[in-house]
């Protein structure tokens, strides 16, 4: 509104240039986000939200893939899924849990000194090419540096040739194909998610309260204990929401470093979708883990104390 | 590691709260720092570049087949100077790259507005485009896939090339507009209130003023999401149809043996991304020292 006082002879042109298109700006000012928001939030609620109701409403179709199918409300599907069925849908989706719980704990514990390294042990301006390369592995394709791994691991593989040769391991040992190699490349995928989250909360952290704490007689750990991990608290919970929902829904780990005993819902969703074409089977699995894995992210979000989503963001 | 110490115990006493307490020996336990967190990071470090060493050097091993094998059978550049002799390798990759710039553009053309109304104002409604955006970025991958193969069905939209660049769309925008209102948040609103002052509409302002102070996060935007889309297996792998993308192709030769052309492309990939990444870095050093 200075303008006003600066450039008077602007007339009605100039935002704000006279008294009289003032109420004009503030209207469209109102609207002007509405207007910035419109094509994006449409376009998500079209091809984001929509796809996510319609899934539901495939689940409760009826049919099969050479006679197409209808929607006949048939919620018995979700109970025949799990109870009694002819496929045991309940123990893939516990057994994708328990990968993932696993993945995400593995990179916290990795994560967590990684990031701490980095915010707190060295120099700033070593700070960014240290992160780099912790993002490095991203600059390889997905289903290649998971291949690789596939490689590494195998039984001909340095790895467990390794271990054979020192005799840690006996000639039956192997580590592809099990539910370890599993846990271990979707932690592997996933680091960056948790040391990135973790980093940034830390780097938040004023160090002098770390020494405050030291001051107060605080020793180490429990200066850590008290002052640095509750404050980096927002980062491990960004950190785990990341890795747990990837790890749990993924079926490329499982499928290149899993073997028969390891199959996910993942792998299950898919196969239902391109394999048998049993869409309804697979849009059911699929609402399933959305509302498991939101159940469970829900209870963490309350036990941890972040209810702010939005902060995350 | 060590040459790191020494400029670190030296600034320590400068910072207020210890300077009054520099003499009591207790503080010394805060900068006092055992070898371990070095060597966690390193150690994760050599874990992670395993697999691409792996990739790069079998991409010159001399297999005797079409198929990659891991005995080493001796140096060879065969499979890079015959680098599109696979059928479909070529084709797939290409496809990659155009979906991807693609995507990258469309998701930055539509994902500007949506930042900047998201973090530059309060309307009704935007709590729930945050949590939308949010969970676009949160949902799983096998759920986005197989519910967009379930839209695309119900609506009679048949799959291919165009659903795979819808569908990278949409979750492309979530992380542009994450990466974008960043920027936003930190770039400030005088110069563009100047422009208005000095008589610009408000377009002109937008134009002139903003759009150019936003232009680096639009392109680190663009980037994430053209790496975000290039490197998408799972949605993709719902919605492609007769469609194949290089993940879709890598993927199929991972389970049914390997062309050692695919390391190549990786390791070429992986070279570009190193230059721009190493590029990028040196751009930001030598900025920050003019500034500095």
């Amino acid at each position: 509104m200075s303008a006003i006082g600066v450039a008077p002879g602007l007339g009605p042109g100039g935002p704000g240039g006279s008294a009289g298109p003032a109420p004009v700006r503030r209207g469209r000012r109102r609207s002007t986000p509405f207007f910035l928001a419109l094509v994006g939030t449409a376009y998500l609620c079209v091809f984001f939200v929509i796809p996510l109701v319609s899934g539901l409403i495939v689940s409760l179709m009826t049919g099969n893939p050479d006679d197409g199918y209808t929607f006949t409300w048939n919620f018995g599907i979700y109970g025949s899924l799990f109870v009694d069925p002819q496929v045991p849908y309940l123990t893939f989706l516990l057994r994708s849990l328990w990968y993932g719980a696993a993945a995400t704990i593995a990179c916290i514990v990795v994560g967590y000194p990684v990031a701490y390294f980095i915010a707190f042990r060295v120099s700033p301006r070593w700070k960014n090419p240290l992160l780099m390369l912790v993002f490095i592995s991203f600059l390889v394709s997905f289903i290649i540096r998971t291949d690789m791994w596939a490689f590494v691991l195998a039984s001909q593989g340095p790895v467990v040739t390794f271990l054979q040769g020192v005799g840690l391991a006996g000639k039956d040992f192997h580590i592809l194909g099990t539910g370890g190699a599993v846990i271990f490349g979707d932690a592997y995928n996933d680091l960056a998610f948790m040391v990135l989250p973790i980093y940034a909360a830390l780097e938040r952290i004023d160090p002098r309260l770390g020494e405050a704490a030291n001051d107060l007689y605080a020793g180490k750990f429990r200066a850590f204990w008290h002052t640095t991990l509750p404050l980096s608290r927002s980062g491990i919970f960004a950190g785990v929401l990341l890795v747990f929902i990837d790890s749990v829904g993924d079926p490329v780990n499982s499928a290149l470093l899993g073997g028969t005993n390891t199959y996910t819902i993942g792998q299950a969703i898919q196969d239902a979708y391109s394999g048998n074409q049993q869409y309804n089977v697979a849009a059911a699995l699929s609402t399933v883990l959305m509302v498991v894995l939101g159940i469970i992210l829900f209870i963490y979000a309350r036990v941890s104390g972040t209810d702010d989503l939005e902060d995350l963001v | 590691m060590t040459a790191v110490a020494p400029s670190r115990s030296a600034a320590a006493p400068a910072s207020p709260v210890t300077g009054s307490v520099a003499g009591r020996p207790r503080r010394h336990g805060v900068n006092r720092r055992g070898p371990w967190l070095a060597i966690v990071y390193w150690v994760t470090i050599a874990i992670t570049l395993v697999p691409i060493v792996y990739m790069i050097v079998y991409s010159f091993n001399d297999a005797p087949t079409n198929r990659l094998s891991f005995a080493w059978n001796g140096f060879t550049t065969y499979w890079y100077a015959n680098l599109v002799n696979v059928s479909g390798l070529g084709a797939a990759f290409v496809t990659s790259v155009v979906v991807a710039f693609l995507a990258a553009i469309i998701s930055v053309a539509i994902g500007l507005p949506l930042a900047l109304a998201l973090e530059r104002y309060r309307f009704p409604g935007r709590g729930v485009v945050n949590t939308v955006v949010f969970a676009d970025i949160a949902a799983p991958s096998i759920v986005v896939g197989s519910a967009s193969l379930s839209f695309f069905l119900s609506v009679g939209l048949g799959t291919g090339f165009l659903t795979v660049l819808i569908t990278h769309v949409a979750f492309d925008v979530a992380y542009v507009v994450v990466v974008l209102r960043a920027r936003i948040a930190g770039t400030s609103r005088a110069l563009e209130e100047a422009a208005g002052d000095l008589g610009a509409t408000p377009f002109q302002a937008f134009r002139l003023v903003t759009l150019p102070l936003l232009a680096p996060g639009m392109l680190a935007a663009g980037l994430l999401a053209l790496a975000m889309s290039i490197d998408d297996y799972v949605i993709t792998s719902f919605v492609a149809g007769p469609a194949v993308t290089f993940p879709l192709f890598v993927y199929g030769a991972a389970k049914a043996g390997m062309p050692p052309q695919v390391l190549c492309f990786g390791t070429l990939v992986f070279a570009v991304g190193l230059l721009v990444a190493l590029l990028n870095g040196a751009l930001n050093r030598r900025l920050a020292r003019t500034r500095g």
